[in-house]
């Protein structure tokens, strides 16, 4: 399978001398250095992106001031958390991303499985692509553009939606920027819209993989196309379907910060539903210069979402074992 | 297509279901297309129309001023043009030459370091430490506000990648290969890059395409990393116009200036004939590379 499951390492036997372990491990240096160099310089990109920082979450038990450096500044032991969690902000922000994307997860996986159970059955196969080709498109965009489209629709006074649909059900000039209530059902959608075509193409891969035999079999049998679906193609999509999904329930504690973050244009009015943890740090990092509450929250974020991948892991493990991450 | 396709009994569908079929497909298209189509009809329209009758999917009155604008007052965009394409084809080479870099010697079953450098990938994969030591790393340590390499090196770790391509390796080329190679007298350089490389194009072009898409579609380093205005990248200036755009009213509104700047820029189309010109080149290409993206997704998500 692609992703590989850390093999312990063959352990030598304990009765060989330790310099001849250490007279092997030369050996093969010296022998595969080509190979080694190779990977030399991504290994050290890791490094710099992933394994320093990953040491660095514990600044978040640091009060760091500028005087002292990063590394110099005292310890400061559970302040940062107390502050954090003394706030309702950690309670807000935590719900919100666990809320959102526990809802973006389960909807997008019905929505992308419906549609590519339904673009199985266009049997012309130009027209079929032309649809795919369509369906994907949105998913080539940046954030940052489809905050442009979603502005678009809702610009507080040339809006598509403001202008000349609202109005006819006796709304006018609304700014929705400034409506929070609107945005749990406004961000659903435009996630929708970027996500869900991309998704039923990854789905309509695995159908188009289930043996015709069993098809052919039940049209033997007299089964209809409705019972088709719901007897063969459903349940033999549900492995698919459940372990991609605990896998991404390792990463709810992540979201997607420039749907949150552009999408919203970062209006100061809509906090309280689309404040999840990603802008929290990011705000508190770069716009308010918080770094004993951004890089506690960090801490936080790193730590529970790596038990949720653990976790999620082992879910998907005991259900398949190949389809596991490790 | 033959038109002659053998429709077998089970994919039969009846007729009025193939009619609500298409018109389902049809719609869902239209849903997927019509946003996009909205902001090409506000980037063409008269700035005065538009503020008059606010956007719409048809411009009364096509007004090509924002395009003329951008290329008479061109320098923010030729200047965002050349970073993004700097960063994009840099970064894009360079991701890809590493990851087969990488990729090829865990996909070597005799190299004893296998599992080590395969765990090493894994864990990144699993814990991150966050988006505050990366940046206070970037920033204070390796010293690179408003240097371009901290729009590349973020985009050079993905450990997903060089999984997807080691994969490959193990389906399409065999051991025997190599010993033949070495047998023959090839330097593993030579191995690398004449035996190998050239076999795996597809899969290097998959995650070429992908990587190029990131480069190019990335504004979240220029958020963290950019101040210098030159170094500003196609996705940053967009959002930097977003913002500025009301910035612009709310600061002048009811100042005589406020209405000169508003006379004298197209504004609204302008931002968003600004959109057309950064999303042009993807929604362009991609149709052509269609077959490597969708390989490449199922790859990763059946395969993985």
């Amino acid at each position: 399978m692609g992703i590989p499951y850390a093999k312990k390492l063959p352990r030598e036997p304990s009765t060989q001398p330790s310099q001849g372990r250490f007279r092997t491990l030369l050996r093969n240096i010296v022998r595969y250095r080509v190979l080694l160099l190779m990977l030399t310089p991504t290994a050290l990109i890791f490094l710099i992106n992933c394994y320093i920082p990953m040491f660095g979450i514990f600044i978040a038990f640091k009060n760091v001031n500028y005087v002292d450096g990063i590394l110099g500044s005292p310890w400061a032991g559970l302040d940062n958390f107390r502050f954090l969690f003394a706030t309702s902000d950690a309670w807000r922000v935590t719900v919100n991303t666990i809320g959102y994307n526990v809802v973006f997860l389960l909807t997008g996986l019905v929505i992308s499985v419906g549609i590519a159970i339904a673009i199985n059955e266009v049997r012309a196969k130009l027209t079929s692509k032309f649809y795919q080709t369509i369906m994907i498109m949105p998913n080539f965009l940046s954030m940052v553009v489809v905050s442009y489209i979603v502005y678009a629709f809702l610009h507080p006074e040339y809006g598509f939606l403001v202008k000349h649909v609202l109005p006819l059900f006796g709304y006018e000039g609304v700014n929705a920027y400034m409506h929070a209530d609107a945005w749990p059902y406004i961000l659903w959608l435009t996630k929708m819209w970027h996500s869900v075509g991309i998704g039923s193409v990854i789905y309509l891969a695995a159908i188009t993989g289930i043996s015709e035999e069993l098809y052919e079999a039940a049209v033997m049998d007299g089964a209809s196309k409705w019972r088709l679906i719901t007897q063969i193609t459903i349940p033999l999509l549900t492995p698919v379907m459940v372990i991609l999904t605990i896998l991404n329930l390792g990463g709810i504690f992540r979201s997607d910060f420039g749907l949150f973050y552009h999408v919203t244009l970062d209006s100061g009015a809509l906090r309280s539903t689309t404040d999840v943890i990603d802008t929290y740090v990011y705000r508190g990092l770069i716009q308010l210069n918080d770094l004993g509450m951004s890089s506690a929250a960090n801490f936080y974020q790193s730590v529970v979402g790596f038990f949720l991948v653990i976790g999620a892991n082992m879910l998907a493990r005991r259900l398949n074992r190949d389809t596991a991450l490790f | 297509m033959k038109s002659a396709e053998v429709v077998k009994p089970y994919q039969r569908v009846s007729r009025p279901a193939n009619v609500l079929l298409h018109l389902f497909f049809i719609l869902f298209s239209l849903a997927c297309i019509l946003p996009i189509l909205l902001i090409v009809a506000i980037s063409f329209s008269n700035e005065q129309a538009l503020t008059l009758s606010g956007y719409k999917f048809w411009p009364d009155q096509i007004d090509l001023s924002a395009y003329r604008f951008m290329l008479t007052d061109s320098s923010t965009l030729i200047k965002a043009y050349g970073v993004t394409l700097t960063v994009t084809i840099v970064g894009s080479v360079l991701a890809v030459l590493l990851i087969a870099l990488y990729a090829y010697p865990i996909y070597r079953k005799d190299f004893p370091f296998k599992n080590l450098f395969s765990f090493y990938l894994l864990v990144t994969m699993l814990f991150s430490g966050g988006l505050v030591p990366f940046y206070l790393l970037y920033i204070n340590y390796l010293d690179l506000r408003d240097s371009l390499i901290a729009l590349i090196l973020p985009g050079l770790s993905n450990a997903f990648y060089i999984f997807i391509t080691r994969t490959f390796f193990q389906q399409t080329i065999p051991e025997e290969m190599i010993e033949s190679g070495k047998l023959d007298g090839a330097s593993e350089w030579r191995i690398f890059f004449q035996l190998v490389l050239p076999i795996s194009l597809p899969v290097l072009a998959t995650v070429g395409l992908f990587t190029t898409l990131m480069y190019w579609n990335d504004w979240f380093n220029s958020m963290l990393f950019i101040n210098d205005t030159d170094k500003f990248s196609l996705q940053y200036v967009m959002i930097q116009m977003i913002r500025q755009a009301e910035f612009f009213k709310n600061q002048l509104a009811g100042t005589g200036v406020g209405l000169m700047v508003q006379e004298a820029v197209p504004t609204e189309s302008l931002r968003m004939a600004m959109v057309v010109l950064s999303i042009g080149p993807i929604l362009f290409v991609y149709p052509f590379f269609q077959k490597y993206f969708t390989k490449g997704l199922t790859v990763g998500a059946i395969k993985g």
